[in-house]
């Protein structure tokens, strides 16, 4: 055991856990943090999807000895804050367009929008087709039709 | 009140107005208002066979599984109650499970249309098993809102009236003179109260029954709209919560070693002292599925797993692989009957064969149990909560009584929650660990370990002469599927009444869930199961996706026979009205018949089911620069670029509701036609991750998608949850075939093909997670 620290939704935490344990049991299990959810745990489902410094990632995939003191883990309890609102601009879009069905994937599914939108314009363009087809997130109830509405429509509020 | 000269539509059971039918409400005993109303107390009458007799009815078309449902639930069903709060809400515990289908937000509607009360004052919560209820708390069949669309409106029409009659005694006023708006009562002087003020006074302290009439069709203002999900803010703030998210005390994380084959069992342990000895691990038990592991992280169970040395005695298809299974599908096919016809008559004849496919949803298997001597306590998501009880208690020695099951929200289902593996594994754990566990299983075992979609076989063959369809037969054989939670019961105990004659259970409900809804002639469909060995389940339908594909290749072929359009011969040659007008619909808006450049095409079908229908049209690119897209860890294949879908479902509570069942039916169509496909390989399956079973992703996501839901057509809701699935994989199996210029007979059509990814080791049996996730973050 060991202590680890790092920023969780704008606040400082510190956990004594074993260098290995992937980040996403420690958010869930440990720290009590449960919209990151478990799919396959292999870096392919993308449910877990949060992010570190503002960038996309699957906390399943990273140990937690790998997080430095001054990481930034946004999850998506803590999306709204990063615009200082109630709800992030793509989480309104995602109510507008009742994108949801199980709601499983859905929090990893908006974490994965967000990154998907800002990496869309660091690449010079906004948000298409071409960018939907790269995100991998698993939606098993099969709502990727509204996901690509909600995305287009989010995009324009941040 | 009442329809005031409104001309009653549809289904004319409803109405508040004089002559009306009136249903028998109940107000319980409460310290606030609670009303109740017998759950299945309204049956849908049968519907008549449309056509004159080209095909003689088929039990389908005089009583499908969802009637068998909905009359089952008639005699044996106990009360369910609204409850009113003195804040103003109603509550209501639903004897459902909800695992995204939204009968949830469907229910608030029903309740909230009755009651005039806001949808956000309308709490739904999930029963826990209630046993009193027998058959009616299972959710399956697409039958939630066709058996509780009338119950629960009665008790919110109950509850109206007694809060009426309360209002007009603190006014002084008779109740026939009020109105009730938003959860207010008024009077026309002007004298108002909430329904909150009213919960005590309507209150009674002895149950009694009263007569109550319901509002008419042509007066609804919430059932027929469009409303968003009444969970959809707690999902998308991440606040919603599963089975794995509850907080239960001291249910520490827990996983199970599985065997390298299906159904293989565990005889030893190798290295248990050392395994016990494993950073946060606290407990490691051999159960009758494999040694489970209990420890402070998932991530530690998932270590533990992986170093545990385990000896296993063989499973039930240790030497069965895709071709076996095929074999023995083809040795148990049911001759076909019609004997040879005239010399002119021409033959259309092809057997399909469908794989073994995943019903896995995101969520995995899962569960928390928390058993003590003499009692159990379980959460999950189960669709048949009353069946798991009786077999946790079996499998733990208890009385029913002691054992309470939590209907938790589960996370997609598809067939899948309809059993209750994880929460009678759960139970086990927890009774020979003594402490309280929170069993998740690992991705992988989901797929190789899971309930599996059984692989099929259908073999066709038609005949026509002169332009007319002479003969249809089909002969479905099937490796056996598995009903074991409880529908069965339904079905048994009713079968004696229809005329299926003397077969067993899943013919029986063969035979109440497929149609062929074309005038075809001689038509005769039958099933035949082989092989018990494996775990089986539904798969968002039982038989229909898979039936239905076949019979649409089929009509394709017999329309190019007669020389007609796809389209023109279908609605030609269609039972019902209602499934023409769906069909002329997408024909309509998807521009049928439109040139398409070489390598792509159109294809049309439809499906008919538990007195719904949809049409499908879908467009296809199998070009090769699209089927030859680039992506890693993926199958790109021929992409869906667009489909237009109609659907009838008789009154659609909620539009927008319905359009996403669509939505995610036509997805499970596109995956089930092109991509996902499980390979069987001496008693294990291939696949062991999304990058394996390749379910439909954003890259196989069509960019076009319309779907229109049609005007209320019966007056009463059919369902919805499954009836997608069909129409769309057999109007991309079309469009396949007209694109190609072949007609696929294997599906997914990529089955055949070598494997295009590394099978994962089956032992251990789970993979270590990735330590990569930095580098790839974007």
């Amino acid at each position: 055991m060991s202590a680890h620290t790092f920023i969780l939704n704008g606040k400082p935490v510190s956990v004594d856990v074993e260098d290995d344990v992937r980040l996403l049991w420690v958010l869930r299990d440990v720290l009590g943090v449960t919209g990151p959810k478990y799919g396959c745990g292999l870096g392919v489902c993308q449910a877990c999807t949060s992010h570190i410094n503002g960038k996309a990632f699957n906390p399943c995939s990273v140990p937690v000895s790998a997080i430095q003191p001054t990481d930034e883990i946004t999850t998506i309890e803590g999306l709204p804050a990063t615009v200082g609102k109630d709800l992030h601009p793509m989480q309104e879009a995602w109510l507008e367009y009742d994108v949801a069905q199980c709601g499983y994937c859905q929090p990893g599914q908006i974490m994965a929008a967000v990154a998907k939108v800002r990496q869309a314009r660091a690449a010079g363009h906004e948000i298409g087709d071409a960018d939907f087809d790269e995100i991998r997130n698993i939606c098993r109830c099969g709502t990727y039709f509204r996901i690509r509405e909600a995305i287009t429509a989010g995009a324009k509020n941040f | 009140m009442g329809a005031q000269g409104a001309a009653p539509q549809g289904d004319d059971e409803s109405g508040r107005g004089v002559g009306r039918r009136r249903f028998l409400g109940y107000v319980l005993a409460g310290p606030t208002l609670v009303v109740a109303a017998q759950l299945g107390e309204e049956v849908l009458a049968p519907t008549e066979a449309q056509a004159a007799i080209p095909s003689l009815p088929e039990p389908a078309d005089i009583l499908d599984l969802t009637d068998l449902l909905t009359t089952a639930a008639l005699p044996t069903s106990g009360l369910i109650s609204i409850q009113l709060n003195t804040d103003g809400t109603a509550s209501f515990a639903l004897p459902r499970a909800e695992v995204g289908q939204g009968v949830t937000t469907s229910t608030a509607m029903l309740i909230a249309e009755e009651l005039d009360i806001p949808l956000a004052q309308v709490k739904i919560t999930l029963a826990d098993a209630r046993p009193e209820l027998l058959f009616n708390q299972l959710t399956g069949a697409s039958n939630t809102t066709v058996s509780t669309y009338t119950p629960i409106r009665v008790a919110a029409a109950t509850a109206r009236q007694r809060l009426l009659a309360a209002a007009a005694a603190q006014f002084g006023v008779p109740a026939s003179t009020l109105t009730t708006a938003a959860g207010v009562v008024s009077s026309p002087s002007g004298q108002s109260a909430t329904y909150g003020s009213l919960a005590v006074a309507a209150a009674s302290q002895v149950t009694l029954q009263v007569g109550v009439a319901l509002k008419a069709q042509s007066d609804f203002q919430v059932i027929g709209t469009a409303q968003n999900r009444i969970d959809a803010l707690d999902i998308v703030t991440g606040r919603k919560q599963f089975a794995m998210d509850l907080s239960v005390p001291n249910a520490l994380p827990t996983m199970v070693c599985r065997p390298p084959t299906v159904n293989g069992t565990p005889l030893s342990v190798q290295n248990l002292a050392a395994v016990k000895a494993m950073p946060g691990v606290t407990d490691v038990v051999t159960i009758a599925t494999g040694v489970a592991v209990r420890a402070a992280t998932f991530g530690q169970c998932i270590d533990a797993v992986r170093a545990l040395q385990v000896t296993w005695a063989p499973g039930t298809e240790d030497n069965s692989s895709d071709a076996t299974v095929q074999q023995e599908l083809k040795a148990a096919e049911l001759p076909l009957v019609v004997p040879p016809l005239n010399l002119l008559a021409q033959t259309v004849e092809a057997t399909f064969t469908f794989a073994f496919a995943s019903n896995s949803a995101l969520e995995p298997n899962c569960a928390i149990a928390d058993v003590r001597p003499g009692r159990a306590e379980v959460w999950a998501a189960v669709k048949a909560p009353i069946v798991a009880q009786g077999a946790i208690a079996a499998k733990l020695g208890l009385l029913p009584s002691a054992v309470t099951v939590h209907v938790v929200q589960g996370g997609g289902s598809f067939g899948r929650k309809l059993f209750f593996d994880a929460a009678l594994e759960a139970a086990e754990i927890s009774q020979l660990m003594g402490k309280p566990v929170k069993l998740m299983w690992h991705r992988t075992d989901e797929f190789r370990q899971g309930r599996t979609h059984p692989m099929s076989t259908s073999h066709v063959r038609a005949t026509h002469a002169l332009g007319q369809v002479l003969t249809f037969e089909q002969r479905h054989t099937s490796v056996a599927t598995d009903f074991g939670h409880g529908l069965g019961e339904v079905i048994t105990a009713l079968v004696a009444d229809l005329p299926v004659g003397d077969i067993g259970f899943s013919e029986t409900i063969f035979e109440l869930s497929q149609q062929t809804p074309y005038n075809f002639g001689v038509t005769t469909q039958l099933l035949s199961e082989v092989d018990k060995g494996f775990n089986t389940g539904s798969m968002r339908g039982i038989y229909s996706p898979n039936v239905r594909c076949a019979q649409e290749l089929i009509v394709d072929r017999l329309a190019a026979g007669v020389g007609q359009d796809p389209y023109q011969f279908r609605r030609q040659t269609l039972k019902d009205p209602r499934a023409v007008a769906v069909l002329d619909k997408v024909a309509q808006l998807g521009d049928w018949g439109r040139t398409m450049a070489p390598g792509t095409a159109q294809g049309i079908a439809l499906h008919p089911e538990y007195h719904s229908v949809a049409a499908m049209l879908v467009e296809i690119d199998c070009t090769p620069a699209t089927t030859g897209r680039q992506i890693p860890d993926a199958y790109t294949g021929p992409r869906v670029t667009k489909v237009v879908c109609a659907v009838d479902a008789g009154l659609a509570v909620n539009p927008l509701g319905l359009q996403a069942q669509m939505m995610g039916g036509i997805m499970d169509g596109i995956a089930v036609a092109l991509t996902s496909g499980m390979h069987l390989d001496n008693g294990v399956f291939q696949e062991g991750s999304w990058d394996n079973y390749f379910y439909t992703r954003q890259w196989n996501t069509p960019p076009d998608l319309q779907i229109v839901v049609m005007p209320p057509t019966s007056g009463t809701p059919g369902g919805a949850g499954e009836l997608a699935v069909g129409a769309a994989m057999a109007a991309v199996a079309c469009a396949y075939a007209r694109a190609t210029g072949t007609m696929p007979t294997s599906f997914p059509i990529n089955h055949a093909a070598p494997l295009s990814f590394t099978p994962l080791p089956t032992t251990p049996p789970i993979p270590q997670s990735p330590v990569d996730g930095l580098p790839r973050a974007y």
